[in-house]
């Protein structure tokens, strides 16, 4: 097994999916000579040519509407979105068209797409570089939402993205690309959707979280097991389809749970898992569903206090969860 | 033979080719007439109307090779799905939304044509969306070396999409093997092309390094002659051309509209003496392929197929609610 961080993964994956598979291309702005913004195709179009690697006119609606086509067409395009602030133009096609298309269609046709974007802040980002877009893709019947937090799954949820024959939304949190490494099995393999990894064991409250807040909360938990607490840390990994019944055998242990997340609180996937528990395991719990999110305004800002004021980071996620465990 | 002015020779369109054209509008014409029929009567809550149109698509339609090129229409389509192999039967399925229905098994409203055996592209309701999917496809054909070239229509409406401008752009820039086809009927729903359209859409091709044309589109062959021209050039890997069909609808936009809002009497009036049927039937007769026995044999022949096809649809079953979940995606259920 190689160790390297996200990007590495993704790159070398996706490089390896093109090896393997003709049909698969990319398409974006700025994917060919430039490689990416953040290098994830780098060298792609030295080995794989402009018929394969395309650098599109700088509209995202075109990027996702031709990618549509390439896919009715039999071809596995997989769309870079630069930043997931940008995917705005391209919501129409994404949800009135990639979404729907097999559903309209009486399963005549299918969108097998996939739409790379990077996502979330703590990058100094501000109002259009940081946003979380995960919970306005996850609303949508007919689209899959993927947010991969390791390398490992990096790699095995791409896989399975270019394998999916419906169109998947594969969210990349940007702060993770160089600051999270691990070891990734050299052989090909895919991560099933729809799967919570529980990547931290314990019995006295489990904590819920994807992207790079999944990585503080595992920090945080460390700290709080040197006090003899012992949290249960699961990544989500996949927003839609989404592992409800892993968070509920673990709240049915633990009987308390926080969820951490970095959009907008109100609204957000936190919403919906605590009322699914809220449904379904009410009479587990020994104290509040608590969700810490983002505050209600529009977005990150930019100055390094206003940005420490909006993204939560170890400190507050262990306070949270401190609170909660002496609840 | 008659002693018109020959125009189809020199297109390399041969008798049965000009009956079939003419067939096809007429039973475009028929479905329609029947379809307002049955929304008088209670019996189809929604039609998109298409009479008016029926040269501009039977003639852009007819220059695409069935079974190897790709349609990707818009909802005032009925004469191009029906040369693309829609029946009038699967016309009436879509309009009651029976089950059998071969766009959307009854989940779309009618007018939103698709079927991938027919090489049509399934559609939706938001404007010039299937432009870009045309793109799409065409890159697809020209990256794999099929030698296949992708047709989109759309109203003059659609050409203030963003969704359009990103189409004839990368069109323009790949040199795609694709053809868009405006039917332009200066009005979409009730705005009038002077407030649609700044300049005229036929020269919009040239900022996007195409050529582009207008043509009558009230006229068949001359609707054939331009989209033929194109399609060949696209064939011909010569990329991209924009066709701008001229014509009008004689109803409103859809049964759910009152065009008497928003259009003289005078002017639909006035666009009904220029009926693109009788003008191709005119010209039929002149050349001696058409007389009044064949003429009367194939309107009572198609009238027919058309009185059939709707009785069929009519009698046939809607969808199972049970059914409703399925498709949303290849491998998941839902709640």
């Amino acid at each position: 097994m190689a160790t390297m961080n996200v990007v590495q993964a993704i790159h070398d994956t996706l490089a390896e999916e093109m090896r393997r598979d003709d049909r698969v291309v990319v398409l974006g702005e700025d994917v060919g000579a430039r490689g990416g913004v953040f290098r994830v195709t780098h060298g792609f179009l030295d080995e794989f040519g402009t018929d394969r690697v395309i650098d599109t006119p700088l509209d995202e609606c075109l990027i996702a509407g031709v990618a549509i086509g390439l896919a009715l067409d039999d071809m596995r395009p997989v769309a870079e979105i630069q930043f997931a602030d940008f995917i705005m133009p391209a919501f129409n096609q994404i949800v009135s068209e990639a979404a729907r298309i097999r559903y309209r269609s009486n399963g005549d046709f299918g969108v097998p797409m996939v739409i790379r974007a990077p996502w979330g802040g703590g990058v100094h980002g501000a109002l259009y570089h940081s946003q979380s877009v995960e919970a306005l893709f996850a609303h949508i019947p007919g689209l899959k939402v993927i947010v991969p937090s390791t390398p490992e799954d990096a790699k095995g949820m791409l896989i399975q993205a270019i394998e999916d024959a419906d169109p998947v939304m594969y969210f990349e949190h940007k702060k993770t690309y160089r600051l999270i490494k691990g070891e990734v099995p050299e052989e090909r393999y895919t991560t099933p959707f729809g799967k919570a990894a529980v990547r931290r064991t314990g019995g006295d409250l489990t904590v819920v979280s994807y992207g790079l807040l999944h990585h503080y909360c595992l920090e945080a938990a460390e700290r709080l097991a040197s006090d003899g607490i012992e949290v249960e840390v699961i990544d989500l990994r996949s927003i839609y389809p989404l592992d409800i019944e892993t968070v509920l055998e673990s709240v049915g242990k633990t009987n308390k749970v926080m969820i951490a997340y970095e959009d907008n609180k109100f609204l957000g996937v936190g919403a919906e898992v605590a009322a699914l528990i809220a449904e379904r395991a009410l009479f587990e719990l020994d104290g509040p569903i608590v969700r810490v999110g983002g505050p209600h305004v529009p977005a990150m800002p930019f100055a390094p206090t206003l940005e420490h004021w909006f993204l939560p980071d170890v400190d507050r996620l262990e306070q949270e969860m401190r609170k909660l465990a002496e609840f | 033979m008659g002693k018109g002015k020959d125009r189809h020779t020199e297109l390399g369109l041969k008798e049965e080719d000009l009956i079939e054209m003419y067939r096809y509008m007429l039973l475009a014409r028929f479905c329609d007439e029947r379809q307002w029929a049955l929304n008088r009567q209670g019996k189809a809550p929604f039609v998109v109307p298409v009479s008016g149109h029926e040269a501009a698509q039977v003639g852009s339609a007819w220059a695409f090779e069935r079974g190897k090129d790709v349609f990707c229409p818009y909802y005032r389509d009925l004469a191009l799905v029906l040369i693309a192999g829609f029946s009038p039967k699967d016309v009436f399925l879509g309009l009651f939304g029976k089950a059998e229905d071969p766009s959307s098994g009854g989940r779309q409203m009618p007018a939103h044509w698709g079927a991938r055996d027919r090489n049509i592209i399934t559609g939706s309701s938001p404007i010039a969306t299937q432009c870009l999917h045309a793109a799409g496809i065409a890159l697809a054909k020209k990256i794999k070396k099929e030698d296949a070239v992708v047709g989109t229509w759309f109203g003059e409406g659609g050409t203030s999409e963003g969704d359009w401008h990103g189409a004839m752009n990368m069109a323009g820039i790949h040199k795609l093997p694709l053809v868009f086809v405006c039917e332009n009927n200066m009005y979409a729903i009730s705005v009038h092309e002077s407030k649609q359209v700044a300049g005229r859409v036929y020269k919009r091709a040239e900022g996007y390094d195409m050529p582009g044309f207008e043509g009558d589109g009230n006229d068949v062959l001359d609707s054939y002659r331009l989209t033929k021209d194109a399609v060949d050039r696209a064939r011909a890997g010569e990329g991209s051309s924009l066709i701008e069909l001229r014509t009008y609808r004689f109803y409103s936009h859809t049964s759910d509209d009152d065009d008497r809002t928003y259009r003289p009497r005078e002017e639909v009036e006035e666009a009904r003496r220029n009926d693109p049927i009788p003008r191709f039937e005119e010209y039929l007769r002149s050349v001696g392929v058409l007389d009044d026995g064949i003429v009367d044999e194939m309107r009572e022949k198609t009238k027919t197929e058309v009185a059939e096809g709707a009785k069929t649809a009519q009698e046939a079953d809607f969808p199972d609610p049970s059914t409703a979940k399925l498709h949303v995606y290849a491998d998941l259920e839902v709640e």
